[in-house]
């Protein structure tokens, strides 16, 4: 593989993410990556559904008295918005549009943002009124929970920020291509952890 | 030998090592290091046999007991079984498919330094106010209790060398999946390369929850969450299920690559065709899936109640099914072939009762009414040292006579490899065997003593002279080593002159590129195949020769390693009201995910071997390679 390679829309392969054997490499690999990290979170769900409302006895807070949907809503939209813009971006990877590609991952991280955003705002106002970390099961169960997904969007937003500074100049080749799908392919799955969070914990979590 | 080859002297040598991104190389790493181990937790064995040979001894304390009792399986299974076959698998399982390395050489070399630090970190518990002492197992609810730092040690070494082997899984999965020859079909690959497929989807699918469940431990220890805290609402049971959900295809993760290289060796030894490789493969897949699906029947006594215990029990006896099939397959290999009794067969041939004698006290104790009596008793010590012993370590040793001229290019002593096998056999039966009858007499496993009056005395001091018979055994393996390095007689490309896959038609060691050109696989047992049809070079090939593209050697993976080494001396003391540990967290993350950053944004190409040297090499592989 040559890294100075030009390419121009005509020359560019069809699947560029997998157009050398690291990128074929890295694609398998990132799925079975996945794969671990369903099971991963797979476990802190069957934790939180085992402790959820578990506390000390006289405990004052549960799921169905602490959450409130429109904010969680609102960021499940965003994040939803966010991975729908990240599939524009790697349409215009797969045509060697550079800078619309660069366009929309940047208004891909800018809704992560504002969603960790909201996040930290919602973690704060729980804390702000006594729902700490430590104060019972269902609280370290919720935050664990919770803040890994968080904590999730975070390196996902600062792996984009620095594909995106680093390939700045130098455009697309087949060498970069692999890392932003897989990035991409990482925030998809993201986001699909976020709609089981948000049926799991918030939506069951209110209704009953 | 092209440039990375050139350089000499010592430091030279380490810090090659140390850098390495070539599958060989680092398997020596993974041998040398799960070998130290293997000592460590083999001392630590012989402390627990001493303690325990006579009635009211006290060698040790009740409570040191129980730290060399945890350390000492936390050790073995973590620390010596698993990387030692993660070094068989890394020398040999590319080689088998005809690929040049892995698929993700540095991640390779990280998931070594991953598990080396973890390892280190864990054993550095002795000297910094204690080991872990809750049993390798670490129930919550003894953990919880435990006051010194130990069960810390224990939950942040296996974190840090945990994720080395998820990624060691990975990368054998990719590489199985991506990097196999032409002609190296899924069904013609051999059943080491095979039993480290699944092996290494179970690492995958295993790891996380165990992960998951170390968290928590951590945070409940360290940072003031209370999932296992009864009082505050926890449940100590999520621990265990999150632990044996991890726990059981652990067991499967050890045995399968050992099946696959008693496979291999009944195969070459028996000079024939395994017998129903199709069986055999499809029963590794097998064992693998209901791997899963067992959990439960280490939580019979917990109370899941007669319906849980009901399925787990049934799902476990099936399990013995694929198994017995495997054990047939290799009895009816060995059967009409022409036989030779090398070290690694006896082995091989040595494994087949023990383990069985394993695997049926495992079908017992799948009986939930039957483990309501064995439960925590010495037969329970009994059977899973008949498995991890008679199956996992017999295996390990086997591969060590097996492969030691592939991966070092001389051949150990077969004279002294017979001594070790015969003392470490008979030592292995005379400990555990009668364990089983201790166990049925009612003596509780992990307790750090007995009383005169309870007639245990006689039993106890067999085995523990079975013990000694063990470890002379290891000591003579040990000087075999020495000797047969200082000797340094060299050996060609098949030394047993019975191998029959693609890794026995390359030179011992093999180059660092492994194949000048990929060769072009034909059927099972490709090697046999070329040779029988008398092709002298003993493989065809799929390509001209040409330039061979490699990895360039890396120092990251060292230093990410060694920053979560580092962030978690700062969790592990940040309970004890220290100014210091939250800067040192924050400090030994930065340098994991610095170096991190700086493997993502620095190209890192590699470099070309050209067609000349490879034609020069070649040239002086035939003038003093024979």
């Amino acid at each position: 593989m040559d890294i100075n390679k030009k390419y121009t829309p005509q020359s560019w392969p069809d699947h560029p993410e997998t157009a050398t054997m690291e990128g074929k490499n890295k694609f398998v690999g990132f799925w079975l990556l996945l794969a671990a990290e369903s099971v991963t979170f797979a476990s802190l769900f069957a934790t939180y559904l085992a402790l959820k409302d578990k506390g000390p006895s006289g405990m004052e807070f549960t799921a169905a008295e602490l959450f409130e949907l429109p904010l969680v809503f609102a960021m499940t939209m965003i994040l939803l918005t966010s991975s729908l813009t990240s599939v524009y971006a790697m349409y215009h990877m797969k045509n060697h549009n550079f800078k619309s590609m660069q366009a929309w991952l940047m208004i891909t991280v800018l809704l992560g943002a504002s969603f960790l955003g909201l996040e930290i705002y919602e973690f704060y106002h729980y804390v702000h009124e006594g729902f700490g970390y430590t104060n019972s099961a269902f609280s370290s169960a919720f935050y664990t929970l919770v803040g890994t997904h968080g904590a999730h969007v975070l390196f996902g937003l600062g792996w984009f920020i620095a594909l995106m500074v680093r390939n700045a100049k130098r455009g697309l080749n087949t060498y970069n291509a692999p890392k932003f799908f897989l990035v991409s392919l990482y925030w998809h799955f993201i986001d699909v952890v976020w709609v089981f969070i948000f049926t799991v914990v918030y939506l069951m979590g209110v209704i009953g | 030998m092209s440039s990375n080859a050139q350089k000499s002297g010592f430091g030279a040598t380490v810090w090659d090592y140390i850098t390495s991104v070539d599958h060989k190389k680092i398997a020596i790493l993974y041998l040398m290091s799960g070998g130290l181990f293997f000592l460590i937790g083999g001392i630590e064995a012989m402390m627990i046999r001493i303690q325990l040979m006579k009635a009211g001894n006290d060698f040790l304390s009740a409570g040191t007991y129980n730290e060399v009792m945890t350390m000492h399986g936390t050790t073995m299974i973590f620390l010596a079984a698993m990387p030692l076959l993660l070094g068989f698998m890394n020398a040999i399982m590319p080689l088998q498919i005809g690929a040049r390395d892995v698929a993700f050489p540095f991640l390779n070399s990280l998931g070594f330094w991953l598990f080396f630090f973890g390892g280190i970190f864990l054993n550095l518990s002795w000297f910094l106010g204690g080991a872990p002492d809750a049993g390798w197992t670490n129930y919550a609810s003894l953990a919880l209790a435990s006051e010194s730092h130990g069960i810390d040690f224990y939950a942040l070494g296996l974190t840090i060398s945990g994720f080395g082997t998820l990624i060691s899984g990975i990368n054998f999965l990719v590489t199985i999946i991506n990097m196999r020859a032409p002609g190296m079909t899924y069904m013609r690959m051999p059943l080491f390369t095979w039993t480290t497929f699944v092996a290494s989807a179970l690492i995958l699918l295993a790891f996380p929850p165990l992960t998951i469940a170390i968290f928590f431990m951590v945070f409940d220890r360290l940072f003031g969450s209370h999932f296992f805290d009864v009082a505050a609402g926890g449940n100590t049971i999520i621990w265990e299920h999150l632990f044996w959900i991890f726990g059981h295809p652990e067991v499967y993760i050890l045995i399968l690559p050992a099946f696959g290289i008693f496979s291999e060796i009944f195969a070459i030894f028996s000079r024939k065709r395994l017998f129903g490789y199709t069986a055999l493969v499809f029963a590794t897949i097998l064992i693998g899936f209901y791997g899963f699906m067992v959990w439960a029947h280490h939580m019979f006594t917990v109370g899941l109640g007669p319906t849980a215990n009901a399925i787990f029990a049934l799902a476990t006896m099936i399990i013995a099914v694929p198994t017995g099939v495997k054990i047939f397959n290799w009895l009816l290999t060995i059967w009409g072939g022409s036989v030779s009794f090398a070290t690694p067969m006896l082995y091989a041939v040595g494994f087949i009762p023990s383990f069985v004698a394993g695997g049926v006290t495992g079908v017992m104790q799948a009986m939930a009414p039957l483990d309501y009596q064995l439960h925590d008793s010495y037969f329970i010590v009994a059977h899973f040292h008949y498995v991890i012993v008679g199956g996992v370590v017999l295996a390990i040793f086997a591969a060590t006579h097996l492969y030691w001229p592939k991966m070092f290019g001389t051949m150990l002593s077969e004279k002294l490899g017979k001594v070790t096998f015969w003392l470490f056999f008979i030592g292995f039966h005379l400990t555990f065997f009668i364990q089983h009858f201790l166990g049925l007499m009612g003596m509780p496993r992990r307790v750090y003593t007995f009383g005169a009056d309870q007639g245990w005395d006689l039993f106890n001091a067999i085995s523990s002279a079975g013990a000694v018979f063990m470890a002379l055994g290891v000591i003579i393996m040990l000087v075999n080593v020495v000797l047969t390095t200082v000797k340094n007689e060299r050996v060609g490309n098949d030394p047993w002159g019975d191998g029959r896959t693609l890794e026995w038609a390359i030179p011992s060691p093999p180059p660092f590129y492994n194949f000048a050109q990929t060769p072009l696989v034909r059927g099972l047992d490709t090697y046999w195949i070329e040779k029988m049809e008398g092709n002298k070079e003993g493989m065809i090939y799929a390509e001209p020769l040409g330039d061979i593209h490699m990895p360039n050697n890396s120092f990251l993976p060292v230093v990410m390693s060694f920053g979560l080494f580092v962030a978690s001396f700062g969790a592990l003391y940040h309970p004890d009201d220290l100014p210091w540990t939250i800067p040192v967290i924050v400090l030994g993350l930065l340098i994991t995910f610095g170096s991190m950053l700086l493997r993502s944004l620095k190209d890192d190409l590699g470099f070309h071997i050209h067609k000349e040297d490879l034609i020069k090499d070649r040239e002086g592989v035939k003038t003093d390679g024979h």
